[in-house]
């Protein structure tokens, strides 16, 4: 993909697929590590949701794309092409499921590798899967080393009350914008490409 | 900063006006295909300009969804536009410039735009 943005917006589908009700998405960044080089720094991104999860056997062979449960064609990309975009960076790969509770895929990257694949716009990704799945529940959680901020839309569920959808415009528009504040406080400023690329 | 405080006055705002969404039976729905290949051909900045330019002309009535993979990807992007009462129209290598004459044509004057279809393009 062209930014790990879009590889995320694809892995939460197998989410929704899996029929999660709740989706917490982790996009963390370490700069500051000790045991990092003086140059390096890391990426992580967590998908963690609590859908139908796989079967040991199903969790065996999903890195393998032509491991599939879709009926319209044969092979599976999502996973395969997340793990690659990792690993290709020297960076690591790991996903862990169990029937009935749920998944959990981490992703690792190195950010100075020259096959780094930029970040992106990762806010776009969150905004559209909340406007599209109104009834999950997304936590959201960006952080570098030691600051971070949160969406959480059962928070917001809870000021809304039932009468006012997550996915209307009014609430929608309240959600990009404070993605924008929190994310511009949280880098200074600068955009996601200039710090992850 | 935005506030949790501004969500509540949004909310009490609706309230008072009750002319906030919830299911609308009527309402014309944009599905755009959001598995791997669709996102991979570039679905993303699709479903943004329709969310964009519905949101310009202020089209209360339509919902922009996302959906699975048809089967069809070396179509993709691809959208499928369901307007209550008429057939379900495929266009397919969507762009956001595509999708822009779409909501303008298709959403709003009623005018499906035959180039982009499947059909035009099979
Ligand atoms: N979060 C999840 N919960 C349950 N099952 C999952 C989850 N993620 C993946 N799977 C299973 O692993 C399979 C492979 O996933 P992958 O994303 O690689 O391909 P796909 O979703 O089948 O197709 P594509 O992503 O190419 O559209 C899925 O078909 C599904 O059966
Ligand atoms: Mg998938």
């Amino acid at each position: 993909m062209r930014e790990l943005s879009l590889n995320v917006m694809d892995i939460v589908q197998n989410s929704v697929t899996a029929k999660a009700t709740f989706i917490e998405i982790i996009v963390k960044e370490i700069t500051n590590d000790s045991l990092l080089s003086i140059n390096d720094s890391l990426l992580s991104i967590i998908i963690k949701d609590n859908g139908c999860g796989m079967s040991e056997k199903q969790l065996k062979n999903v890195t393998d794309p032509f491991f599939t449960t879709r009926t319209t064609r044969s092979v599976g990309l999502g996973i395969p092409l997340f793990k690659m975009e990792a690993e290709q960076t020297g960076g690591s790969f790991s996903i862990d499921s169990e029937i009935g509770l749920g998944t959990t895929l981490k992703a690792n990257f190195v950010t100075s590798h020259l096959d780094m694949t930029p970040l992106g716009n990762i806010n776009s990704t969150v905004s559209i899967l909340i406007r599209c799945n109104p009834d999950i529940d997304f936590l959201y959680r960006r952080s570098i080393d030691d600051k971070s901020f949160d969406l959480d839309t059962k928070e917001l569920r809870q000021v809304l009350g039932n009468d006012v959808p997550l996915n209307s415009s009014e609430v929608m528009q309240w959600i990009d914008e404070y993605l924008k504040e929190q994310t511009q406080n949280l880098i200074g400023g600068k955009d996601n490409n200039e710090i992850i690329g | 900063m935005k506030s949790l405080a501004e969500l509540q006055a949004i909310r009490d705002k609706a309230k008072q006006q009750m002319n906030m969404r919830g299911e609308q039976p009527d309402a014309i729905r944009v599905l755009v295909g959001m598995a791997t290949c669709g996102i991979a051909a570039g679905a993303k900045p699709v479903l943004n300009a329709f969310v964009e330019e519905a949101a310009k002309r202020n089209l209360q009535n339509v919902i922009i969804t996302q959906t699975g993979c048809i089967g069809i990807c070396q179509f993709e992007p691809v959208v499928e536009i369901e307007i209550p009462g008429q057939d379900k129209v495929t266009y397919v290598k969507m762009t956001p410039e595509k999708a822009v004459r779409i909501v303008n044509d298709h959403l709003v004057n009623n005018n499906v735009v035959t180039e982009y279809t499947i059909g035009a393009n099979s």
